[in-house]
């Protein structure tokens, strides 16, 4: 923790939760922002260029591996690496198997490709919090950047963008389809005209609307939720590192522990996000009620 | 929790990522694992087949043996009982030969037995003449007298 003597511990969590945002700002134009501040008046046409890089990385780089792997996939006795894709595919199939009912070859690979690169992007919260920022403001300070001002978050699914863009479009892909299997009266009379019948109309528009609308808001919010409460937590701790032997020493054993439970956390939202992503799938293509 | 362009941009990105999985990477290895359960059948298929076609090989082998031993007992029968079928015939013709040479050594037995003692009676004759003569210290004419010898002979 180099920056701990010069800064406050709120200014630490601060510059830990801040993005690196690339926009337009209205008085310094074009540009990294400088504060969160910044960030935030920059509006909706800026970037944040940590959450994108490395959410691509990630992607790309076990996407790459995965296509690696099938290029060369045999029925015959598999090796290393493609029985450990296998392992993830099959898992991933038996699940959509088990709670999708329709026949759509879109949903399993969706599912594979949601549970993989969440729980890489969510992974990311297990490299110790300071580490990726630190080295980023060191390097970025050659180029004389203040490294006070440079900002790298490196958990992109404690990003709400993230998570609310991965939900919006499985919310899509269920609008998608719950039109295309039911019809549009299909869909619209399962809105409007249940529980209560045609004449509760009212009331089933806000009661379904709701249901239908808390669906990618819960889905977004549980896993922003869980990343940003599991980040803060490591953060929380790493402040710990500067009160005192006897502090620091306690501080080691909790991260070490919050990082082990950290692990099944990870594991359980990128899989509950995939296994509800099926779930409202499956329930779009379900033609009676 | 401002949200930005990043919104769109990670939803591009995640449509990206799932039409490539969708693409590449799903179907192939999808494929891979089909075509090995269809393999494992098979195999498992086969080893089944064989396993059947040794049992039914060790039943038909099993009734060659049978049947082998079955031969080999009526051929050895057969021996046993044409062995012994010389063996009576042999017995037979020594029977008939013995029975033969019996006979023929009687009939020498009894050849020799007339011969003797046809000699004995001649050398009785002889012996009682010659006894005779010295009775009757005289010449008995032979000739006259055969009869008398030939009759005493035979009495003998």
């Amino acid at each position: 923790m180099s920056t701990a003597e010069t800064l406050t511990s709120q200014a630490y969590i601060q510059h830990h939760l801040t993005q690196m945002t690339l926009g337009v700002h209205p008085e310094q134009g074009f540009g990294f922002a400088h504060s969160a501040k910044e960030a935030a008046e920059m509006g909706f046409w800026a970037l944040n260029i940590d959450t994108m890089f490395f959410s691509i990385l990630l992607g790309w780089l076990v996407f790459s591996f995965f296509r690696k792997v099938a290029e060369r996939a045999t029925a015959g006795v598999p090796d290393g690496a493609q029985n450990f894709v296998e392992a993830i595919v099959d898992l991933i199939d038996e699940n959509v198997r088990g709670s999708f009912s329709g026949k759509n070859p879109m949903v399993a690979p969706l599912a594979l490709t949601i549970f993989v690169w969440v729980f890489l992007m969510n992974a990311m919260d297990l490299l110790p919090v300071d580490l990726l920022p630190w080295l980023f403001g060191q390097f970025m300070s050659l180029f004389g950047a203040n490294p006070h001002h440079v900002f790298l978050r490196v958990v992109p699914t404690a990003d709400p963008n993230t998570t609310f863009a991965m939900a919006l479009m499985v919310f899509f892909t269920v609008l998608y389809y719950s039109v295309k299997m039911k019809g549009v009266g299909g869909f619209l009379g399962e809105l409007t005209l249940q529980p209560f019948g045609v004449w509760g109309m009212p009331a089933n528009i806000i009661l379904e609307g709701i249901s239908l609308l808390s669906k990618p808001v819960s889905l977004a919010l549980r896993l922003f939720g869980n990343m940003y409460a599991g980040e803060m937590i490591f953060i929380l701790i790493a402040l710990m590192y500067s009160g005192g032997t006897v502090m620091a020493v306690s501080a080691g054993g909790l991260q070490f522990v919050w990082a082990v439970f950290h692990i099944l956390i990870i594991t359980l939202q990128a899989f509950i996000f995939m296994v509800l992503t099926v779930v409202y799938l499956d329930m779009a293509h379900q033609t009676h009620h | 929790m401002n949200f930005n362009l990043t919104l769109i941009g990670q939803m591009i990105s995640f449509g990206v990522f799932v039409w490539f999985t969708m693409t590449f990477v799903w179907s192939p290895i999808m494929k891979a694992l089909q075509d090995r359960k269809a393999k494992i059948a098979e195999g498992l298929a086969a080893a089944e087949r064989g396993h059947q076609e040794k049992a039914l090989g060790e039943q038909r082998a099993l009734e060659t043996l049978k049947d082998a031993k079955a031969q080999a007992a009526e051929i050895l029968g057969q021996a046993n009982k044409r062995a012994s079928e010389i063996v009576e015939e042999a017995k037979t013709d020594a029977r008939g030969e013995g029975q033969r040479l019996i006979l023929s050594a009687q009939a020498e037995i009894e050849h020799e037995t007339n011969r003797a003692r046809e000699e004995l009676r001649q050398q009785v004759a002889t012996l009682a003449i010659a006894a005779a003569e010295k009775i009757l210290k005289k010449e008995i004419d032979v000739r006259a007298h055969q009869s008398i010898i030939d009759d005493f002979a035979r009495q003998i």
